[in-house]
Protein backbone atom coordinates (compact mmCIF):
# COMPACT_ATOMS: atom_id res chain seq x y z
CA UNK A 1 0.00 0.00 0.00
CA UNK A 2 1.30 3.46 -0.89
CA UNK A 3 1.24 5.88 2.05
CA UNK A 4 0.40 9.56 1.84
CA UNK A 5 2.92 12.38 1.56
CA UNK A 6 2.95 15.10 4.22
CA UNK A 7 1.36 17.60 1.84
CA UNK A 8 -1.64 15.33 1.35
CA UNK A 9 -2.23 15.19 5.12
CA UNK A 10 -2.23 18.99 5.23
CA UNK A 11 -4.73 19.16 2.37
CA UNK A 12 -6.89 16.57 4.10
CA UNK A 13 -6.86 18.59 7.33
CA UNK A 14 -8.23 21.61 5.47
CA UNK A 15 -10.92 19.54 3.79
CA UNK A 16 -9.35 19.36 0.35
CA UNK A 17 -9.98 15.62 0.03
CA UNK A 18 -11.74 13.34 -2.39
CA UNK A 19 -13.54 10.11 -1.51
CA UNK A 20 -10.46 7.90 -2.16
CA UNK A 21 -8.32 9.92 0.23
CA UNK A 22 -10.95 9.79 2.93
CA UNK A 23 -11.28 6.04 2.54
CA UNK A 24 -7.51 5.57 2.65
CA UNK A 25 -7.24 7.52 5.89
CA UNK A 26 -9.88 5.28 7.45
CA UNK A 27 -8.37 2.03 6.23
CA UNK A 28 -4.61 2.63 6.57
CA UNK A 29 -3.56 2.53 10.22
CA UNK A 30 -0.19 4.22 9.60
CA UNK A 31 -1.66 7.12 7.61
CA UNK A 32 -4.60 7.39 10.03
CA UNK A 33 -2.22 7.73 12.98
CA UNK A 34 -0.04 10.26 11.17
CA UNK A 35 -3.11 12.29 10.22
CA UNK A 36 -4.36 12.21 13.83
CA UNK A 37 -1.02 13.60 15.06
CA UNK A 38 -1.18 16.45 12.56
CA UNK A 39 -4.82 17.15 13.41
CA UNK A 40 -4.09 17.31 17.15
CA UNK A 41 -1.24 19.71 16.62
CA UNK A 42 -3.14 22.02 14.27
CA UNK A 43 -6.21 21.95 16.52
CA UNK A 44 -4.04 23.05 19.44
CA UNK A 45 -2.52 25.88 17.42
CA UNK A 46 -6.07 27.07 16.73
CA UNK A 47 -6.38 28.06 20.39
CA UNK A 48 -3.73 30.77 19.98
CA UNK A 49 -5.51 33.66 21.73
CA UNK A 50 -6.02 37.19 20.53
CA UNK A 51 -6.37 40.03 23.09
CA UNK A 52 -10.02 40.83 23.68
CA UNK A 53 -11.57 43.96 22.22
CA UNK A 54 -14.70 45.56 23.66
CA UNK A 55 -17.89 45.59 21.62
CA UNK A 56 -17.36 49.36 21.33
CA UNK A 57 -14.01 48.80 19.63
CA UNK A 58 -15.38 49.69 16.18
CA UNK A 59 -16.57 53.07 17.50
CA UNK A 60 -13.17 53.70 19.09
CA UNK A 61 -11.45 52.96 15.78
CA UNK A 62 -13.84 55.31 14.02
CA UNK A 63 -13.17 58.08 16.56
CA UNK A 64 -9.44 57.84 15.82
CA UNK A 65 -9.95 57.49 12.09
CA UNK A 66 -12.54 60.17 11.37
CA UNK A 67 -10.24 63.20 11.84
CA UNK A 68 -7.76 61.69 9.36
CA UNK A 69 -10.45 61.48 6.69
CA UNK A 70 -11.16 65.21 6.84
CA UNK A 71 -9.92 67.32 3.95
CA UNK A 72 -7.87 69.94 5.77
CA UNK A 73 -6.12 70.50 9.07
CA UNK A 74 -7.41 73.51 11.08
CA UNK A 75 -5.87 76.87 10.13
CA UNK A 76 -2.90 77.94 12.27
CA UNK A 77 -3.42 80.54 14.99
CA UNK A 78 -1.96 83.98 14.46
CA UNK A 79 1.25 84.28 16.44
CA UNK A 80 4.51 86.11 15.91
CA UNK A 81 6.46 84.37 13.13
CA UNK A 82 9.40 83.42 15.39
CA UNK A 83 7.04 81.77 17.93
CA UNK A 84 5.54 79.18 15.56
CA UNK A 85 6.46 75.64 16.51
CA UNK A 86 7.44 74.62 13.01
CA UNK A 87 10.10 77.29 13.07
CA UNK A 88 11.34 76.71 16.63
CA UNK A 89 11.21 72.90 16.62
CA UNK A 90 13.18 72.31 13.41
CA UNK A 91 15.77 74.86 14.48
CA UNK A 92 16.20 73.08 17.80
CA UNK A 93 16.22 69.63 16.16
CA UNK A 94 18.72 70.79 13.51
CA UNK A 95 20.94 72.06 16.31
CA UNK A 96 20.78 68.67 18.08
CA UNK A 97 21.57 66.86 14.82
CA UNK A 98 24.50 69.16 14.00
CA UNK A 99 25.89 68.57 17.49
CA UNK A 100 25.38 64.85 17.04
CA UNK A 101 27.08 64.69 13.63
CA UNK A 102 29.93 66.80 14.96
CA UNK A 103 30.18 64.28 17.79
CA UNK A 104 30.48 61.41 15.34
CA UNK A 105 33.11 63.16 13.27
CA UNK A 106 35.24 63.99 16.27
CA UNK A 107 34.12 61.01 18.32
CA UNK A 108 37.27 58.99 17.95
CA UNK A 109 39.27 61.77 19.45
CA UNK A 110 37.04 62.11 22.48
CA UNK A 111 36.31 59.85 25.38
CA UNK A 112 33.60 61.79 27.26
CA UNK A 113 30.44 60.66 25.39
CA UNK A 114 29.57 57.00 25.15
CA UNK A 115 28.34 55.40 21.92
CA UNK A 116 25.12 54.59 23.75
CA UNK A 117 24.44 58.25 24.53
CA UNK A 118 25.16 59.25 20.94
CA UNK A 119 22.77 56.60 19.65
CA UNK A 120 20.11 57.77 22.08
CA UNK A 121 20.42 61.39 20.93
CA UNK A 122 20.19 60.27 17.30
CA UNK A 123 17.14 58.11 17.94
CA UNK A 124 15.28 60.89 19.77
CA UNK A 125 16.16 63.42 17.04
CA UNK A 126 15.06 60.88 14.42
CA UNK A 127 11.78 60.25 16.24
CA UNK A 128 11.08 63.99 16.48
CA UNK A 129 11.90 64.44 12.79
CA UNK A 130 9.62 61.59 11.74
CA UNK A 131 6.79 63.02 13.88
CA UNK A 132 7.01 66.40 12.18
CA UNK A 133 7.39 64.82 8.75
CA UNK A 134 4.27 62.78 9.47
CA UNK A 135 2.28 65.95 10.20
CA UNK A 136 3.47 67.55 6.96
CA UNK A 137 2.77 64.43 4.89
CA UNK A 138 -0.72 64.18 6.40
CA UNK A 139 -1.41 67.79 5.43
CA UNK A 140 -0.07 67.06 1.96
CA UNK A 141 -2.15 63.98 1.28
CA UNK A 142 -5.29 65.80 2.38
CA UNK A 143 -4.56 68.97 0.44
CA UNK A 144 -6.87 69.81 -2.42
CA UNK A 145 -4.88 70.06 -5.68
CA UNK A 146 -7.03 72.96 -6.75
CA UNK A 147 -6.55 75.00 -3.58
CA UNK A 148 -4.02 77.67 -2.54
CA UNK A 149 -0.25 77.44 -2.91
CA UNK A 150 0.43 75.71 0.42
CA UNK A 151 3.15 78.25 1.16
CA UNK A 152 3.42 77.45 4.87
CA UNK A 153 3.77 73.74 4.12
CA UNK A 154 6.44 74.38 1.49
CA UNK A 155 8.39 76.41 4.04
CA UNK A 156 8.10 73.53 6.51
CA UNK A 157 9.30 71.09 3.84
CA UNK A 158 12.42 73.22 3.22
CA UNK A 159 13.22 73.22 6.93
CA UNK A 160 12.67 69.49 7.24
CA UNK A 161 14.83 68.87 4.19
CA UNK A 162 17.99 70.24 5.81
CA UNK A 163 17.43 68.20 8.92
CA UNK A 164 16.50 65.15 6.87
CA UNK A 165 19.85 65.18 5.08
CA UNK A 166 21.82 65.45 8.29
CA UNK A 167 19.88 62.57 9.80
CA UNK A 168 20.32 60.47 6.67
CA UNK A 169 24.06 61.07 6.81
CA UNK A 170 24.07 60.00 10.47
CA UNK A 171 21.99 56.90 9.75
CA UNK A 172 24.39 55.87 6.97
CA UNK A 173 27.32 56.47 9.29
CA UNK A 174 25.70 54.28 11.97
CA UNK A 175 24.96 51.53 9.42
CA UNK A 176 21.19 51.94 9.87
CA UNK A 177 20.21 50.95 6.32
CA UNK A 178 16.49 50.84 6.98
CA UNK A 179 16.21 54.41 8.28
CA UNK A 180 18.68 55.67 5.68
CA UNK A 181 16.47 54.25 2.90
CA UNK A 182 13.35 55.79 4.40
CA UNK A 183 15.03 59.18 4.86
CA UNK A 184 16.18 58.95 1.26
CA UNK A 185 12.60 58.39 0.06
CA UNK A 186 11.41 61.21 2.30
CA UNK A 187 14.13 63.48 0.91
CA UNK A 188 12.85 63.06 -2.65
CA UNK A 189 9.27 63.90 -1.68
CA UNK A 190 10.28 66.89 0.45
CA UNK A 191 12.54 68.17 -2.30
CA UNK A 192 9.89 67.90 -5.01
CA UNK A 193 7.31 69.58 -2.83
CA UNK A 194 9.62 72.32 -1.52
CA UNK A 195 10.71 73.22 -5.05
CA UNK A 196 7.15 73.45 -6.36
CA UNK A 197 5.60 76.90 -6.57
CA UNK A 198 2.18 78.27 -5.78
CA UNK A 199 1.58 78.40 -9.53
CA UNK A 200 2.50 74.76 -10.13
CA UNK A 201 -0.23 72.84 -11.91
CA UNK A 202 -2.55 70.84 -9.63
CA UNK A 203 -1.31 67.66 -11.34
CA UNK A 204 2.05 68.01 -9.58
CA UNK A 205 0.46 67.84 -6.17
CA UNK A 206 -1.77 64.95 -7.22
CA UNK A 207 1.29 63.05 -8.49
CA UNK A 208 3.08 63.70 -5.21
CA UNK A 209 0.06 62.48 -3.23
CA UNK A 210 -0.02 59.37 -5.41
CA UNK A 211 3.69 58.75 -4.77
CA UNK A 212 3.25 59.09 -1.00
CA UNK A 213 0.35 56.69 -1.19
CA UNK A 214 2.07 54.13 -3.45
CA UNK A 215 5.21 54.03 -1.29
CA UNK A 216 3.11 53.89 1.91
CA UNK A 217 5.44 56.66 3.03
CA UNK A 218 3.16 58.06 5.70
CA UNK A 219 2.74 54.64 7.26
CA UNK A 220 6.47 53.89 7.20
CA UNK A 221 7.30 57.27 8.72
CA UNK A 222 4.78 56.69 11.51
CA UNK A 223 6.13 53.21 12.31
CA UNK A 224 9.78 54.27 12.13
CA UNK A 225 9.09 57.29 14.35
CA UNK A 226 7.47 55.09 16.97
CA UNK A 227 10.29 52.54 16.72
CA UNK A 228 13.00 55.17 17.09
CA UNK A 229 11.24 56.68 20.12
CA UNK A 230 10.85 53.29 21.77
CA UNK A 231 14.46 52.30 21.15
CA UNK A 232 15.71 55.69 22.31
CA UNK A 233 13.73 55.47 25.54
CA UNK A 234 15.14 52.03 26.25
CA UNK A 235 18.74 53.17 25.92
CA UNK B 1 -32.10 51.23 4.03
CA UNK B 2 -30.31 48.01 4.91
CA UNK B 3 -26.60 48.67 5.25
CA UNK B 4 -25.12 45.59 3.65
CA UNK B 5 -21.39 45.82 2.94
CA UNK B 6 -22.02 46.40 -0.77
CA UNK B 7 -24.56 49.18 -0.13
CA UNK B 8 -22.37 50.85 2.49
CA UNK B 9 -19.28 50.66 0.26
CA UNK B 10 -21.24 52.15 -2.62
CA UNK B 11 -22.56 54.99 -0.44
CA UNK B 12 -19.11 55.61 1.05
CA UNK B 13 -17.69 55.86 -2.47
CA UNK B 14 -20.16 58.68 -3.11
CA UNK B 15 -18.78 60.54 -0.09
CA UNK B 16 -21.18 59.38 2.59
CA UNK B 17 -18.99 59.21 5.70
CA UNK B 18 -21.70 57.59 7.79
CA UNK B 19 -21.64 54.63 5.39
CA UNK B 20 -17.89 54.27 5.84
CA UNK B 21 -18.39 54.46 9.58
CA UNK B 22 -20.77 51.50 9.36
CA UNK B 23 -18.06 49.49 7.60
CA UNK B 24 -15.37 50.50 10.09
CA UNK B 25 -17.52 49.58 13.08
CA UNK B 26 -18.54 46.28 11.50
CA UNK B 27 -15.09 45.05 10.49
CA UNK B 28 -12.67 46.54 13.03
CA UNK B 29 -12.56 43.54 15.34
CA UNK B 30 -11.93 40.98 12.61
CA UNK B 31 -9.23 43.17 11.08
CA UNK B 32 -7.64 43.53 14.52
CA UNK B 33 -7.61 39.73 14.91
CA UNK B 34 -5.94 39.25 11.55
CA UNK B 35 -3.44 42.05 12.24
CA UNK B 36 -2.59 40.64 15.65
CA UNK B 37 -2.07 37.14 14.31
CA UNK B 38 0.18 38.53 11.62
CA UNK B 39 2.34 40.62 13.95
CA UNK B 40 1.96 39.03 17.39
CA UNK B 41 2.01 42.52 18.86
CA UNK B 42 -0.96 44.52 20.14
CA UNK B 43 0.33 48.00 19.33
CA UNK B 44 1.38 46.98 15.82
CA UNK B 45 -2.05 45.44 15.31
CA UNK B 46 -3.73 48.71 16.36
CA UNK B 47 -1.56 50.64 13.89
CA UNK B 48 -2.43 48.17 11.15
CA UNK B 49 -6.17 48.52 11.80
CA UNK B 50 -5.88 52.28 11.43
CA UNK B 51 -3.73 52.05 8.31
CA UNK B 52 -5.99 49.43 6.72
CA UNK B 53 -9.08 51.62 6.97
CA UNK B 54 -7.18 54.70 5.82
CA UNK B 55 -6.00 52.87 2.70
CA UNK B 56 -9.43 51.37 2.16
CA UNK B 57 -11.00 54.85 2.29
CA UNK B 58 -8.55 56.16 -0.30
CA UNK B 59 -8.97 53.15 -2.56
CA UNK B 60 -12.75 52.78 -2.33
CA UNK B 61 -13.13 53.51 -6.03
CA UNK B 62 -11.05 50.40 -6.75
CA UNK B 63 -13.33 48.13 -4.71
CA UNK B 64 -15.09 45.63 -6.93
CA UNK B 65 -18.44 44.76 -5.35
CA UNK B 66 -18.29 41.24 -6.84
CA UNK B 67 -15.65 40.29 -4.26
CA UNK B 68 -16.63 40.54 -0.60
CA UNK B 69 -15.78 43.73 1.25
CA UNK B 70 -14.18 41.77 4.10
CA UNK B 71 -11.97 39.85 1.64
CA UNK B 72 -10.91 43.15 0.12
CA UNK B 73 -10.13 44.57 3.56
CA UNK B 74 -8.15 41.42 4.44
CA UNK B 75 -6.07 41.97 1.34
CA UNK B 76 -5.33 45.56 2.31
CA UNK B 77 -4.55 44.61 5.89
CA UNK B 78 -2.28 41.79 4.70
CA UNK B 79 -0.35 44.17 2.47
CA UNK B 80 0.05 46.65 5.33
CA UNK B 81 1.24 43.82 7.57
CA UNK B 82 3.76 42.66 4.98
CA UNK B 83 5.10 46.22 4.71
CA UNK B 84 5.45 46.42 8.45
CA UNK B 85 7.01 42.98 8.91
CA UNK B 86 9.52 43.55 6.11
CA UNK B 87 10.49 46.92 7.55
CA UNK B 88 10.90 45.33 11.00
CA UNK B 89 12.89 42.46 9.59
CA UNK B 90 15.34 44.82 7.91
CA UNK B 91 15.65 46.71 11.17
CA UNK B 92 16.10 43.57 13.26
CA UNK B 93 18.87 42.33 11.01
CA UNK B 94 20.97 44.80 12.96
CA UNK B 95 19.88 43.17 16.24
CA UNK B 96 20.39 39.38 16.17
CA UNK B 97 17.35 37.37 17.23
CA UNK B 98 17.18 36.17 20.81
CA UNK B 99 14.66 33.59 21.91
CA UNK B 100 13.71 35.76 24.90
CA UNK B 101 12.40 38.60 22.77
CA UNK B 102 8.86 37.37 22.19
CA UNK B 103 6.31 39.72 23.68
CA UNK B 104 4.40 37.77 26.26
CA UNK B 105 3.23 40.81 28.24
CA UNK B 106 -0.15 40.99 26.46
CA UNK B 107 -0.97 37.45 27.58
CA UNK B 108 -1.79 38.80 31.01
CA UNK B 109 -4.64 40.76 29.45
CA UNK B 110 -6.17 37.88 27.51
CA UNK B 111 -9.50 37.06 29.11
CA UNK B 112 -9.39 33.55 30.55
CA UNK B 113 -11.68 33.19 33.56
CA UNK B 114 -11.32 30.16 35.75
CA UNK B 115 -8.21 28.11 34.97
CA UNK B 116 -5.80 27.11 37.69
CA UNK B 117 -2.42 28.87 37.92
CA UNK B 118 -0.71 25.71 36.59
CA UNK B 119 -3.07 25.54 33.62
CA UNK B 120 -2.57 29.26 33.01
CA UNK B 121 1.20 28.86 33.09
CA UNK B 122 1.02 25.93 30.71
CA UNK B 123 -1.32 27.85 28.42
CA UNK B 124 1.08 30.82 28.36
CA UNK B 125 3.93 28.48 27.64
CA UNK B 126 2.09 26.92 24.72
CA UNK B 127 1.05 30.29 23.35
CA UNK B 128 4.61 31.54 23.64
CA UNK B 129 5.82 28.50 21.72
CA UNK B 130 3.21 29.02 19.01
CA UNK B 131 4.18 32.68 18.71
CA UNK B 132 7.86 31.74 18.54
CA UNK B 133 7.14 29.16 15.85
CA UNK B 134 5.01 31.63 13.86
CA UNK B 135 7.77 34.22 14.07
CA UNK B 136 10.15 31.81 12.39
CA UNK B 137 7.96 31.53 9.28
CA UNK B 138 8.64 33.75 6.32
CA UNK B 139 6.13 36.60 6.01
CA UNK B 140 4.31 34.94 3.11
CA UNK B 141 4.14 31.61 4.93
CA UNK B 142 2.79 33.30 8.03
CA UNK B 143 0.20 35.24 6.10
CA UNK B 144 -0.86 32.18 4.10
CA UNK B 145 -1.16 30.13 7.28
CA UNK B 146 -3.08 32.79 9.22
CA UNK B 147 -5.54 33.24 6.37
CA UNK B 148 -6.01 29.49 5.91
CA UNK B 149 -5.99 28.33 9.48
CA UNK B 150 -7.61 31.14 11.45
CA UNK B 151 -9.62 33.05 8.89
CA UNK B 152 -10.82 30.05 6.89
CA UNK B 153 -9.91 31.57 3.51
CA UNK B 154 -9.68 29.17 0.58
CA UNK B 155 -6.60 28.79 -1.59
CA UNK B 156 -7.90 31.12 -4.32
CA UNK B 157 -8.49 33.93 -1.81
CA UNK B 158 -5.04 33.43 -0.31
CA UNK B 159 -3.48 33.42 -3.78
CA UNK B 160 -5.28 36.68 -4.61
CA UNK B 161 -4.13 38.27 -1.36
CA UNK B 162 -0.52 37.20 -1.86
CA UNK B 163 -0.61 38.02 -5.56
CA UNK B 164 0.63 34.54 -6.53
CA UNK B 165 -0.69 31.47 -8.34
CA UNK B 166 -2.91 29.02 -6.44
CA UNK B 167 -0.17 26.37 -6.39
CA UNK B 168 2.30 28.78 -4.81
CA UNK B 169 -0.29 29.73 -2.17
CA UNK B 170 -0.96 26.07 -1.43
CA UNK B 171 2.76 25.44 -1.11
CA UNK B 172 3.14 28.38 1.31
CA UNK B 173 0.46 26.90 3.55
CA UNK B 174 2.17 23.51 3.41
CA UNK B 175 5.62 24.95 4.18
CA UNK B 176 4.14 26.85 7.14
CA UNK B 177 2.51 23.72 8.57
CA UNK B 178 5.68 21.75 8.02
CA UNK B 179 7.80 24.31 9.89
CA UNK B 180 5.28 24.57 12.72
CA UNK B 181 5.33 20.79 13.12
CA UNK B 182 9.12 20.71 13.25
CA UNK B 183 9.13 23.48 15.83
CA UNK B 184 6.25 22.39 18.03
CA UNK B 185 6.09 18.62 18.00
CA UNK B 186 9.24 18.00 20.05
CA UNK B 187 8.05 20.42 22.77
CA UNK B 188 4.40 19.42 22.70
CA UNK B 189 5.09 15.72 22.98
CA UNK B 190 5.10 16.51 26.71
CA UNK B 191 3.43 19.88 27.19
CA UNK B 192 0.22 19.75 25.17
CA UNK B 193 -0.98 16.22 25.61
Amino acid sequence: MIHFEEEQFVQAYYGEVDENTRRHLQECAACGAEFARLRDLLDSVRDYPVPERESSYGSDVWARLAPCLGPQAPPPKLRPAWFRWWILAPALAAFVVVVFVAGIVTGERRTGISARSRERVLLMAMSDHFDRSQILLTELVHANPGSSGLMAQREKARELLTENRLLRQSAVHMGDVSDADLLDALDRVLLDFANGSSTSPPDNLAALQQRIDNDALLFKVRISGADAREKGQKL
Amino acid sequence: MEWTDAVAADEARKGNQYAFRVLVERHSRSIFRLAFRMTGNEQDAEDLVQETFLRAYKQLTQFDARSGFSTWLYRICSNCALDLIRARKRRNEQQPYSGDQFPLHWLDRVASPGPSPERLTQSKQITGQVEAALQRLSETERLAFVLRHYEGCDIEEIAATLGVQANAAKHSVFRAVQKLRRALEPAWGVAAR
